[in-house]
């Protein structure tokens, strides 16, 4: 009995210490970059920083490793025990904004007039998250390579045309010094496809869904111009130009830089290694135009405030807190992301004006281009690595492409529409 | 009456039985009753993993989505006079399929069929048309790994066990090699196995094109749709065969030696021993083997999640890839359980029909 007495004073007692304790409110964030130490360092010190600068709120950091992130947050959200700041992969988040896990985030319109289109997220005209980078693809390319061969070296300006890229594959396989003249990377099929590859069909005037009413891939997905990307894309693998889906993972990894590939369609992650190997020959060059204009891919990951927030205005405020200049420039000289502001990227060692990045900036500015900004995307981007697999693999484009079209509508019909129909 | 003071002594414990069982019940209900019901619930629902909209009964059409096939027969093409048109080479001509499954209003039955398989019957053709090709071929290739694993693995672990089971020196570090590929993880394996079926400098296409002195062509084996299915076919096996050469060795262990020595007494040779005395004391050892591999077969997924998705082709697709394609990847929770409960009816009535005719005869 004695024992059980003293037992409750010490709970109470501890109860009463964390209570003084914790005066300010508590902030949780969760985080995707578990085990990446620099990441951490850098999102630790925005933390400090924060925490120490108002005596308000204090954030308290949680990570996860990022394969198991999604799964977290989705069981986190059925069970109603979601953190108060979230970050997320762009493309996810109109899906998450309409179940319910995220709400509209408070931020002044003025402090994200700088940004890259891709660092925004925007839902239905509100505003849900804020990146601090952006990725860009670029068809990398050595310069000695290029003239070698007679070959142009194109500008954001004037971009390869389709038959002018067509020729360059050509040429660059005639040579017989390459195994393939291009890499696409077809060994990963996850989020790359519809990342890398999807921009190639827009810019053939085709797309993932009718993007007017977002209720329909009709037309979009299996119109004319689609077609037409479906049978360039398999001319590509049936000409020999680029490995296929059975490409070994470290061909995708090592192969450009080995000789193995002429050009090869990459991210600016990777960018860093190939000039440490190319130095100077190293061009990053834009995507080719296919008709309706060069595109790339965009948005990355994103910060937001969740719906289970009971702080929001603190929560944005952190938010608002860690969008400044010098944290983008962190970000970016750490980890090699392009920066979400031309402030921060002066700020930076690679994106600086004349920096050997500052083309991707350039790129992920005039190029970048959303993939479709709605809940269903989650269905779309699936169905989209099987068309991309399949036509490379040599299945029928038409046949491929009103499957896929059927299969996103009949989803998008599941769904009542997604919330698009009103 | 000693019996019936057991049996009240036992009663009077009850309790205490239960509550020892209890967190197993629990778990057992949780993880394994609880998702079952479930998945059977969902499969009649509209269900998604996240979405905000109401869940609600949609009765068989996942079924009918998945399983929904017909047959179309187009007659070749006639020109306003009834004559039969001709295309240049002079072949009949026809509708194309997509123009009766695509927004054709007369043919409602048909809309979004794709053809499965098809063929001539006199002028007209006539063509299987499904309304899930790609969960067809899922079906189907899951049917035919199991057909083919089943006897070939079970057969190849019973070799391996006979192999093992003598007494010479050394039978412990085959054991060992034999049994090692099923201690790792079969996605360590199959990842290892993606290089030595890679296309171009792969393992396995530079001894073959050593030993045949470069007349071997490489085949890239998880990138050509014929090949495919059997490449991960060849490597599963390889995996699991340490596994059930272990059962097939139990089983041969409890053979007792007296029945040998007194075959040899007889004079049998080695194969009527294998014949009248292994065989037959192996009988309820081969049931459980092949049941085993039969469930693990029907199973297939890892294996396709890490070597080639489904793909080329859907040459690989296998119905639980299919199932957590949709339930999971795609977020149709609905659709993914009605192809977890197909695979379910499929499984049970493949081991009723197994348990029949492995029977005991009296």
């Amino acid at each position: 009995m004695k024992r059980t007495v003293f037992l409750c004073g010490a709970i109470l007692s501890a109860g009463l210490f964390a209570g003084n304790a914790m005066a300010q409110t508590e902030l949780s964030m969760w985080y995707h970059g578990a085990g990446n130490k620099v990441e951490r360092s850098i999102i630790v010190g925005i933390i400090n920083d924060f925490n120490a600068s108002q005596s308000d709120y204090t954030v308290k950091l949680e990570e996860f490793p990022q394969a198991a992130y999604n799964d977290s947050v989705t069981a986190a959200a059925l069970s109603k025990k979601l953190p108060d700041i979230l970050d997320m992969d762009g493309p996810n988040m109109p899906n998450w904004a309409w179940s319910g896990y995220l709400q509209p985030l408070d931020i002044p319109e003025s402090k994200l007039a700088n940004f890259l289109p891709g660092a925004i997220g925007k839902w239905k005209g509100k505003l849900y998250s804020v990146g601090l980078w952006d990725a860009a693809l670029a068809m990398f390319a050595r310069k000695s390579v290029l003239e070698e061969n007679g070959i142009r070296i194109p500008t954001l300006d004037k971009p390869w045309t389709k038959d002018e890229f067509d020729g360059i594959l050509a040429k660059l396989k005639a040579t017989g010094k390459y195994d393939y003249p291009l890499d696409l990377g077809m060994n990963d099929k996850g989020e790359w496809y519809p990342y890398a590859f999807s921009p190639f069909l827009e810019s053939f005037g085709g797309d993932l869904v009718d993007r007017s009413t977002y209720l329909t891939a009709e037309g979009a997905l299996n119109g004319d111009n689609a077609i037409a990307w479906g049978n360039w894309w398999q001319s590509l693998f049936q000409n020999k130009y680029a490995p296929g889906t059975s490409e070994s993972p470290s061909d995708q990894q090592t192969g450009f830089l080995d000789g193995k590939f002429a050009l090869q369609w990459n991210g600016n992650w990777n960018a860093v290694k190939a000039m440490d190997k190319f130095g100077d020959d190293m061009l990053f060059l834009p995507a080719p135009d296919f008709g309706h204009g060069p595109k790339i891919g965009a948005a990355s990951w994103q910060f937001g405030v969740t719906s289970e927030s009971k702080h929001p205005e603190g929560a944005a405020k952190f938010i608002e807190f860690a969008i400044q200049d010098k944290y983008l420039a962190q970000f970016s000289d750490a980890i090699g992301l392009i920066p979400a502001t031309s402030t921060a990227a002066a700020l930076t060692k690679n994106y600086a004006p004349g920096g050997p990045l500052a083309s991707f900036f350039d790129l992920s500015k005039a190029q970048a281009t959303l993939r479709p900004v709605t809940p269903g995307y989650t269905f779309i981007s699936p169905t989209f690595i099987k068309v991309a697999a399949d036509i490379a693999d040599g299945a029928d484009v038409t046949d491929t492409l009103d499957t896929a079209v059927d299969s996103i509508n009949a989803d998008i019909e599941k769904n009542d529409g997604y919330g698009f129909k009103n | 009456m000693s019996k019936r003071t057991r049996t009240t002594s036992l009663e009077r414990h009850d309790l205490t039985g239960w509550l020892m069982a209890g967190p197993m019940i629990f778990l057992i209900f949780m993880f394994l009753v609880l998702p079952f019901v479930l998945g059977f619930v969902f499969s009649f629902t509209n269900q998604r993993l996240v979405s905000p909209n109401p869940t609600q009964f949609v009765g068989m059409s996942n079924f009918e989505q998945l399983l929904g096939a017909g047959i179309l027969v187009r007659q070749p093409e006639t020109d306003a006079n009834g004559v039969l048109k001709r295309d240049a080479n002079g072949d009949l001509e026809y509708q194309s399929i997509r123009s009766y499954t695509r927004n054709n209003p007369d043919y409602p039955q048909y809309e979004g069929m794709k053809e499965f398989a098809g063929f001539d019957w006199g002028d007209a053709k006539i063509s299987f048309v499904v309304r899930d090709l790609v969960f067809v071929k899922a079906l189907l290739n899951t049917l035919a790994f199991v057909i083919v694993v089943a006897p070939v693995q079970g057969g190849l672990a019973l070799l391996l066990a006979l192999l093992i089971n003598q007494k010479l020196k050394g039978m412990n570090l085959f054991r060992t090699i034999y049994f090692m590929p099923v201690v790792m993880s079969i996605v360590v394996v199959a990842l290892l196995w993606r290089f030595i079926y890679a296309g171009d400098h792969g393992l396995l296409n530079s001894i073959l094109g050593f030993l045949s002195l470069g007349a071997f062509k490489p085949v890239d084996w998880l990138g050509n749709a014929h090949t495919a299915l059997w490449s991960i076919l060849g490597m599963s096996v390889w995996q699991g065969v340490g596994f059930h050469m272990v059962i097939w060795l139990s089983g041969l262990q409890t053979i007792p030696v007296s029945l040998y020595e007194a075959a040899e007494i007889e004079g049998a040779t080695n194969w009527q021993k294998f014949r009248f005395v292994t065989w037959p004391g192996l009988r309820n050892t081969a049931v459980l083997v092949l049941i085993v591999i039969t469930m693990q077969a029907f199973a297939l997924f890892a294996q396709v999640d890490v070597m080639t998705k489904g793909g080329p082709l859907d040459s690989t697709q296998s119905i639980v890839f299919q199932a957590v394609q949709r339930g999971y990847v795609k977020q149709d929770i609905a659709s993914g359980s009605a192809i977890s409960v197909i695979l379910f009816v499929l499984v049970l009535s493949i081991s009723l029909v197994q348990r029949y005719l492995t029977r005991e005869r009296t």
